[in-house]
C-alpha cells in the first residue's frame, strides 16, 4: 500500500492561514490503514487545528469528512454539493486525493496534509518500510522475491557494493543492505551461481523516467 | 585492437603487458578551478608511478571534474587513470564523456558505482545509477570492442581505453566478494584496483581464491595501499569508513610508534606491504592511495624499490 506521513502541524497551519471556514476529508484507503488519514486521524487533526487557530485569536471552522477513497471519481462525487461550501478543502489522502478533488473541483482550493513517502508495509506495529520502486517492470524473480531496484540505495543489480557492511547500507545503519540479503539468501540455498549471470541495462521508459505513466484494461474500458 | 595488439595502448597497459610490477597512484582534483594546487599534487608522482588515477568527486564531495584534471594531466605529460561513477550521469551522459575523454587523449579509466551522494556535500541531491558498474565496465567494452553505442548503433571512431574495476576483498559478505571480481572481469575489466589492503592474511587468502579460479589469468590485480598518517587515522578508517578492515594489530602498532613517528611507522607498514605484493601471487602491481600526501609517494616509492619506472614503447 501507499505509505503517508503527516506533514508538521506549522506547515499545515501556514497553508489555511488565510481561511476561516474549511473541510478536512480523509480517506479509507491506504492512508486508514498506516494510520494517518483515517477517522481517527481527521478527528484529531481537525480538534488540533481548531484548538491551535482559537489560540491566535482566529477561530477556524473545521468540518470533517470521509470518503471510501479518493482515487476514484465516483468517491469523489460524493463532495459535489459541499465543496463549494469552504474556503478551502484539506485532503488527508496520499498525493493523488488533492489532485482528483482538484481536477473535479476546479475552482476549489485543495491541500495536502501528508507526505506520501512510499510503497510499502508495516514490518511491525508502528513501522512501515519500502518494498517497490513502482520501476513497471517487476524482476525480483531473479534476486529470490528481494528488490534491489527499491530496497539498495544505489538499485545495483549487480550487488553488494563495497559499502555493505555487517548486513548494513553505507547510506545508514538503519538501512538493511538488500543485497546482502540476497547473496545469503542465495548461498542458503546453494544458488550463488545465480549470481554470476550479468543483467543487462534496464530500461527504465516503464518507470518514472518515461514520463508520467497511465495503465488501460482495455476489456475494462470497452 | 591498437596498434601491437594492445587494447588501448595506455602506458599502464604496456607495463602490465610486458610484465612488469605496475605502480599507480591517485590524485584528487582540487575544490575549486584551482589549476596550480592539482599541479602541486600531481608534479611529486611524475616518473614515480605509471598512472595516476584521478577521482570523480570523491565522497560525494564537489571537485573539479575527473575530465578535467585528467585532460590537464594529459596536457602536462603525466598518464591519469580517468575514473568515473554512476551516481552522476545517466547513459547519455556516461557515452558522451567517454568519447570525449579519448578525444582528450586519455587510455585509462575506472568505473564504479561511487559513494552515494548522502555522504558528501551536497546530500540533497537527486542521484542517477542508470547503469551499475558491471553495466558501466560492459558499457565501455562495447563501445571499445564491438565500435557501438549501448543501443546498438555504430560510433564514428570507437574509444580505446583501458577497463579499469574496484574490487574490495573485506566488504560483506565476503565469501561472495571473489566471485562479484569474476564477475567484473567477465563484464569486461583489464585490471583491477582493490580497496585499502590492512589485513593482510584475510587478503592473502582473497588472492588465492582468484588464483584458483583463474582469474589472475585474465585480468591484472593492483593490491590497494594507502599509508596511515596517524593512529587516529588508522581508528577512524577502522570505525567509519564502510568496508574497510583495519585490524587491531595494525592500529597499535602505528599507535606504539608514539607521538611524531606515527607518520613514519605508517609509511614503514606500506612498504612492507608493497614488498609482500611484489612476491604474492597473481598481485600485478600496486595501486598507491596517498590521501592528501601526495608528496611523499616518490619515498614511498624509492623505499619500497619500485623506482625506476619501466619504460615500454
Amino acid at each position: 500500500m501507499i505509505i503517508a506521513d503527516r506533514k508538521p502541524l506549522g506547515e499545515i497551519l501556514e497553508m489555511i492561514k488565510p481561511y476561516d471556514n474549511i473541510a478536512l476529508v480523509g480517506c479509507k484507503g491506504c492512508v486508514t490503514v498506516c494510520n494517518v488519514g483515517g477517522l481517527k486521524e481527521v478527528e484529531i487533526l481537525a480538534s488540533t487545528l481548531r484548538i491551535a487557530r482559537k489560540k491566535e485569536g482566529r477561530p477556524l471552522k473545521v468540518d470533517e469528512r470521509m470518503l471510501e477513497r479518493q482515487c476514484d471519481p465516483e468517491y469523489i462525487e460524493q463532495l459535489r454539493d459541499v465543496h463549494d461550501q469552504y474556503d478551502a478543502v484539506l485532503s488527508m489522502a496520499c498525493g493523488v486525493g488533492p489532485q482528483f478533488l482538484s481536477e473535479a473541483y476546479p475552482l476549489q482550493r485543495f491541500f495536502p496534509t501528508v507526505n506520501t513517502r512510499f510503497m510499502g508495509g508495516a514490518v511491525t506495529h508502528g513501522i512501515w518500510e519500502e518494498r517497490c520502486a513502482g520501476c513497471g517492470t517487476c524482476i525480483i524473480h531473479y534476486f529470490d522475491g528481494l528488490c534491489p531496484i527499491a530496497r539498495c540505495s544505489k538499485s545495483l543489480q549487480h550487488g553488494p557494493c563495497g559499502g555493505s557492511s555487517h548486513g548494513k547500507c553505507e547510506v545508514s545503519k538503519d538501512i538493511v543492505c538488500i543485497w546482502d540479503l540476497i547473496v545469503r539468501k542465495k548461498m542458503e540455498q546453494g544458488r550463488l551461481e545465480d549470481l554470476r549471470n550479468y543483467r543487462a541495462a534496464k530500461d527504465w521508459r516503464t518507470a518514472r523516467d518515461g514520463g508520467p505513466r497511465k495503465s488501460m484494461r482495455e476489456e475494462l474500458v470497452r | 585492437m591498437s596498434d601491437n595488439g594492445y587494447k588501448s595502448g595506455s602506458n599502464l597497459e604496456k607495463v602490465l603487458r610486458a610484465g612488469h610490477f605496475a605502480f599507480t597512484g591517485e590524485c584528487g582534483p582540487p575544490k575549486g578551478a584551482n589549476v596550480e594546487h592539482l599541479k602541486e599534487k600531481m608534479n611529486p608522482l611524475r616518473g614515480v608511478v605509471d598512472a595516476i588515477n584521478v577521482t570523480d568527486n570523491q565522497t560525494a564531495v564537489v571537485r573539479m571534474s575527473s575530465k578535467a584534471a585528467s585532460a590537464l594531466m594529459v596536457q602536462a605529460g603525466l598518464e591519469p587513470n580517468f575514473q568515473m561513477v554512476c551516481r552522476d550521469r545517466n547513459r547519455i551522459a556516461m557515452q558522451s564523456d567517454i568519447l570525449g575523454i579519448h578525444a582528450l587523449g586519455i587510455r585509462n579509466m575506472l568505473c564504479l558505482s561511487g559513494d552515494h551522494q548522502t555522504f558528501g556535500n551536497h546530500p540533497e541531491a537527486k542521484n542517477v545509477y542508470d547503469l551499475d558498474s558491471m553495466q558501466l565496465i560492459a558499457l565501455v567494452k562495447k563501445m571499445r570492442d564491438e565500435g557501438k553505442f549501448l543501443n546498438g548503433e555504430d560510433i564514428d571512431g570507437p574509444p580505446k581505453l583501458f577497463i579499469g574495476a574496484a574490487a574490495n576483498p573485506f566488504a560483506e559478505p565476503t565469501e561472495f566478494r571473489v566471485y562479484r571480481l569474476a564477475n567484473k572481469i567477465d563484464a569486461g575489466a583489464d585490471f583491477i584496483q582493490t580497496q585499502c589492503i590492512y589485513n593482510m592474511p584475510r587478503f592473502r587468502e582473497f588472492m588465492k581464491r582468484a588464483v584458483d579460479m583463474g582469474l589472475t589469468e585474465k585480468c591484472y590485480i593492483l593490491a590497494g595501499v594507502t599509508p596511515f598518517k596517524s593512529a587516529g587515522m588508522a581508528k577512524y578508517m577502522a570505525k567509519s569508513v564502510p568496508g574497510m578492515d583495519v585490524p587491531d594489530d595494525v592500529i597499535k602498532r602505528i599507535e606504539g610508534a608514539g607521538k611524531g613517528k606515527m607518520a613514519e611507522e605508517g609509511i614503514k607498514f606500506a612498504i612492507e606491504q608493497i614488498q609482500e605484493f611484489k612476491e604474492m601471487p597473481g598481485v600485478a602491481g600496486v595501486h598507491l592511495m596517498a590521501i592528501e600526501w601526495e608528496h611523499k609517494v616518490p619515498e614511498i616509492a624509492e623505499r619500497a624499490g619500485v623506482l625506476p619506472r619501466p619504460k615500454v614503447d
